[in-house]
């Protein structure tokens, strides 16, 4: 406590140096006069008297200096001296202290911006409360694992013994479900459909009005809708008056009961790269029900529940329901954190994505220690002087770390600033479908990070050139001319080792780079199954004006007719989901086939019309399309994709061949594979069922493959369309390319990160190489002009000087392959198409390397070329 | 050595500065070194500077006081006076003292037993 008390009165006394400063002058200006008169009054002379006085006070300026030492912070000031000092050597070689500055505020800068990211999808939980008890239920039985059937939801709401609550969305709403028309441009919005309870689940209010009630959540129950935060701003200028007046959405009159908040982002978490405008109410019936496996289930645990033993509940509760209703489809629960399945997917990448940056910082230190070896180099006199002065070593380790930390702080600042800017384009970025990346922001957790990361980086870079400086004797140092000495042959040695560690660690670092972008560009070079270029999709569906399928179907002629018939469309056709948009399946199976019920054939399924194959460029292999006359009143027909022809009649010719679906639908016609879950991965079993015989689809696209440009295929379809639907919006028209760009984004933005760093890495070597090799040179300036003048040519030289950077540059490809050799067997979980060793990457990146360290090496050589004999052996 | 005989002479002068001030009430640095060159009869050549030294220490551990007062010769000076837990330091530096230096001084009287 005292210990505590003395150092707040150091700390007071530093603060209040001038006061105090001056009360001392005035005490020891009385002592001196009280001196004097005695020293008078003993009978000596006036100046005699002075004389004594002063001997007998002693040296004012040391005691002075001893009273700021004993009361005040001695550490800070000599800290306030060095960072002085620090100033005027950073302001006189102002190239240096700005390049510098740069490159560590880049270094920085990328490391607090992934940081930001890593820190909001791994390391924070999710934007709830109690996130930790969070938890989501997959079924392992569905395609693709993720939704359940509402009745087993019921169930296991009664029965389980693990949550507090059970909620669930609906998972196949489609982009823009919802038409709102009324005051203002129609627009299409999209609605996520929640069970009652899914936002008390997640532990979310509403900022104004309330939640949906048990009654707005029955079947033809009161018709509600929540806004989201987003909508209500855009649409509703912020106006809370909207809660209880009623909107006209899909032609019905639909009353606002609440606004969600802001905070609460139903895309980022479940559905990245979409945005999301309303909610409506999910009722938990025997109808809903009936749909199959439709909800996706999130659930909240009891206090004190983990997730091992509710997913030992499970196993148990799980067989129990399905034996008891055989009717149903099937179900495997599957518990895992609600954290778990919206980013663990990304884990290893955002890791390696860690790992890159940093090597980058290393590349960044062993650059600037570089930097300041080089520095040190032209300051041995300087330091030699202090020395001479009685500077301890100490003193002057202490000086070079402060200088290094300066430096790395000020690049800090930058680094903050980089950080900001990326974190705002992040958060703008559209169509990526990495979650919570409307999260990520610099708060204080990175400002701390990067403050840490500044301190050590700083000691990192500047440890080895600080340690480096006063070995040197100062007599040695003092004398030394520019013609090496020991003392810059060990200088030498360390900076070449330096740069070793810079080319072996861009090495490992273009290596991996290497790998993930061969990687992505087999992904944009996989068959998709159909052909994404130049395909504009849009929704016009029938609406409530069209309530029979002959009216419908009627819709559907006129709505094709019109734009066949417009200039610039080569194809058209309709269907309910685009590739990659959905997942509905169904089970599937030929006619008199029997297969037990946990092997039953499933199929994904779209509801598509006459031309949707053309359009999409999905090709037809055996059959023939639908036409406009598959309709109610002809044979039920189906087309299916190959995986599936092959499953049910294996070897045989499925056209003509009859499946079980609706009481028995004739195969016309087998057509390719496409990729509807990911790109990366074969999507298995599909069927196609004309949209003129069935009326089981929630959308409808109409798909237009044309030679126009986007904005000018929309103003024309808009006019042709305006008999049918006078309300298209502009805004209303996606391109195919789109959501194949949205599924492979991720991916792109993994890529384009490493690429950023790798580049950045490779500047750093070439700077790190051509600093040394010019070092040299420079060093060397009386030898070359020896060996000119003894008859060396020009190019002999030339070669010379190459071969030894080519010396460090293989020394530390050897060292970096070897590394990553090792190190990319890490990376195998993001590859595609290529191995953790591919020949390509690892041969091309080796030839970058070379190239770079070349060229790096190739301008110091030019100049030592031409340096003059007669002036290099007149110099010094 | 140097730099061990200070820093007897430190806690030394501390506790002769508690010491006087107990023992004289409030005085002024000038007082301060003058009573305990008297004492000392000069034994203790310090500079008389070095006082201050000192008393910035015990006034920042709160063992003694300081208030700005008018001199003998009518001059604006700092007096110093010892406080509470300065009296407390003193009893027990006193205690210290004595213990030490009787152990010293049995130590010192010591002679060869042989």
């Amino acid at each position: 406590m005292s210990r505590l008390n003395l150092l707040v009165a150091r700390i007071v006394a530093f603060f209040k140096r001038s006061d105090l400063d001056r009360d001392l002058d005035n005490e020891l200006e009385a002592h001196l006069c009280l001196l004097v008169e005695e020293n008078i009054a003993r009978g000596l002379s006036p100046e005699e008297a002075h004389r004594t006085a002063h001997l007998k006070l002693g040296n004012l300026v040391s005691l002075k200096e001893a009273h700021r030492e004993t009361r005040g912070l001695p550490v800070i000031d000599t800290l306030l001296q060095d960072l002085r000092f620090t100033f005027r050597i950073l302001r006189r070689d102002l190239g240096f202290t700005f390049f510098a500055i740069l490159i560590v505020g880049l270094g920085i800068g990328a490391s607090a911006l992934i940081f930001s990211i890593v820190n909001t999808l791994l390391l924070r939980p999710l934007p709830f409360k109690d996130a930790d008890s969070l938890v989501w239920m997959a079924n392992k039985q569905s395609v693709p694992e993720q939704t359940t059937q509402v009745g087993y939801l019921l169930d296991a709401r009664e029965a389980n013994r693990s949550f507090e609550e059970l909620g669930a969305y609906f998972a196949y709403y489609n982009v823009g479900d919802i038409k709102l028309t009324g005051d203002g441009e129609p627009e299409r919005l999209t609605g996520i459909p929640v069970s009652q309870n899914f936002f008390h689940v997640l532990g979310v209010e509403p900022q104004i009005g309330r939640l949906f009630t048990e009654e707005e959540c029955r079947i033809n129950g009161p018709a509600v809708v929540l806004l989201t935060d987003g909508l209500w701003r855009r649409r509703f200028g912020s106006n809370p008056e909207i809660v209880g007046k009623p909107l006209r959405l899909n032609e019905q009159s639909v009353i606002v009961v609440g606004v969600m908040p802001a905070s609460f982002d139903f895309a980022s978490i479940f559905a990245p790269g979409s945005h999301v405008d309303l909610y409506r109410p999910f009722p938990l019936t025997p109808e809903t029900d009936r749909m199959g496996n439709t909800s996706a289930i999130v659930g909240r645990l009891k206090p004190g529940v983990s997730l091992e033993a509710a997913r030992s509940d499970f196993n148990i509760l799980g067989p129990q329901l399905r034996t008891h209703h055989p009717e149903r489809n099937e179900f495997e629960p599957l518990l895992s954190s609600l954290k778990e399945h919206v980013t663990g997917h990304l884990r290893p990448a955002l890791l390696v994505l860690a790992c890159a940056v940093g090597v980058v910082m290393l590349i960044v230190c062993a650059n600037l220690s570089n930097l300041l070896l080089a520095r040190n180099a032209t300051r041995q006199k300087e330091m030699a002087i202090r020395v001479a002065l009685g500077a301890g070593r100490r003193r002057l380790v202490r000086q070079m770390l402060t200088e290094s930390i300066v430096l790395s702080g000020a690049g800090a600042i930058v680094g903050v600033l980089v950080a900001l800017v990326g974190a705002q384009v992040l958060t703008h970025l559209d169509a990526i479908s990495i979650p919570l990346l409307s999260n990520v922001q610099i708060d204080f957790g990175v400002l701390a990070f990067t403050l840490v990361i500044a301190i050590l980086t700083g000691v990192v870079f500047g440890l080895v050139p600080a340690l480096q400086v006063p070995v040197i004797g100062v007599n040695e140092s003092l004398k030394e001319n520019n013609r090496g000495s020991t003392g810059s042959r060990k200088h030498a040695w360390l900076r070449s080792s330096l740069v070793v560690a810079e080319i072996a660690f861009a090495c490992l670092l273009l290596v991996g780079t290497g790998l993930l972008v061969r990687s992505f560009l087999k992904v944009l070079d996989v068959n998709l199954g159909f052909q994404p270029e130049r395909v504009v999709a849009i929704r016009i569906d029938p609406g409530t004006a069209y309530p029979t399928q002959t009216r419908r179907n009627a819709y559907f002629d006129e709505a094709l007719r019109l734009v066949q018939n417009t200039n610039g469309i080569e194809a058209c056709g309709l269907t309910d989901v685009l590739p990659l948009e959905g997942d509905r399946s169904w089970g599937v199976a030929g006619k008199g086939q029997v297969y037990q019920r946990e092997d039953y054939p499933e199929a994904f399924v779209r509801i598509v019309s006459d031309g949707y194959l053309e359009a999409m460029g999905i090709p037809l292999l055996a059959g023939r399309d639908f036409t406009a006359h598959d309709t109610t009143d002809s044979e039920q027909v189906i087309i299916i994709n190959k995986t599936l022809a092959e499953k049910l009649w294996p070897g045989q010719d499925p056209v003509g061949q009859m499946v079980t679906q609706d009481g028995g639908r004739r195969v016309i016609g087998v057509v390719g594979g496409v990729r509807h879950v990911t790109v990366e991965q074969d999507s298995g079993s599909e069927m196609y069922l004309p949209m003129r015989q069935t009326n089981d689809y929630s959308a409808v696209q109409l798909v237009v493959r044309t030679m126009l440009p986007q904005a000018s295929v929309a103003t024309a379809l808009r006019s042709v369309l305006k008999p049918l639907d006078p309300n298209i919006g502009a805004n209303e028209f996606r391109t195919v390319q789109q959501l194949v760009d949205k599924a492979t984004s991720p991916r792109r933005f993994v890529v384009m990160m490493l690429a950023g760093f790798s580049t950045f890495a490779l500047i750093l070597a070439a700077l790190g190489i051509y600093a040394v090799i010019s070092y040299s040179v420079h060093q060397r300036t009386h030898e070359i002009g020896i060996r000119m003048a003894l008859g060396e040519s020009a190019r002999t030289l030339q070669l010379r000087i190459i071969r030894q950077t080519l010396r460090l540059a293989v020394l530390g490809l050897i060292i970096g392959l070897g590394g990553s050799w090792l190190m990319t067997r890490a990376l195998v979980g993001l590859l595609f198409g290529v191995t953790s060793n591919d020949p390509a990457a690892f041969i091309g990146m080796v030839a970058i390397l070379v190239v770079v360290a070349t060229a790096a090496g190739y301008f110091p050589a030019r100049r030592a070329s031409r340096i003059d004999p007669i002036t290099a052996l007149r110099s010094n | 050595m140097a730099e061990i005989r200070s820093e007897i002479m430190q806690g030394t002068l501390d506790l002769m500065v508690l010491q006087t001030l107990d023992a004289m009430g409030p005085l002024h640095g000038y007082g301060i070194a003058r009573r305990i060159e008297q004492l000392s009869e000069n034994a203790l050549v310090v500079n008389q500077g070095t006082i201050y030294l000192c008393l910035i220490r015990l006034l920042q551990k709160k063992w003694i006081k300081a208030t700005w007062g008018t001199s003998e010769n009518n001059r604006k000076a700092k007096f110093y006076s010892i406080s509470k837990s300065g009296q407390k330091q003193l009893k027990a530096e006193t205690e210290d003292w004595k213990r030490i230096s009787g152990v010293i001084g049995r130590l010192l009287e010591l002679t060869p037993g042989r």
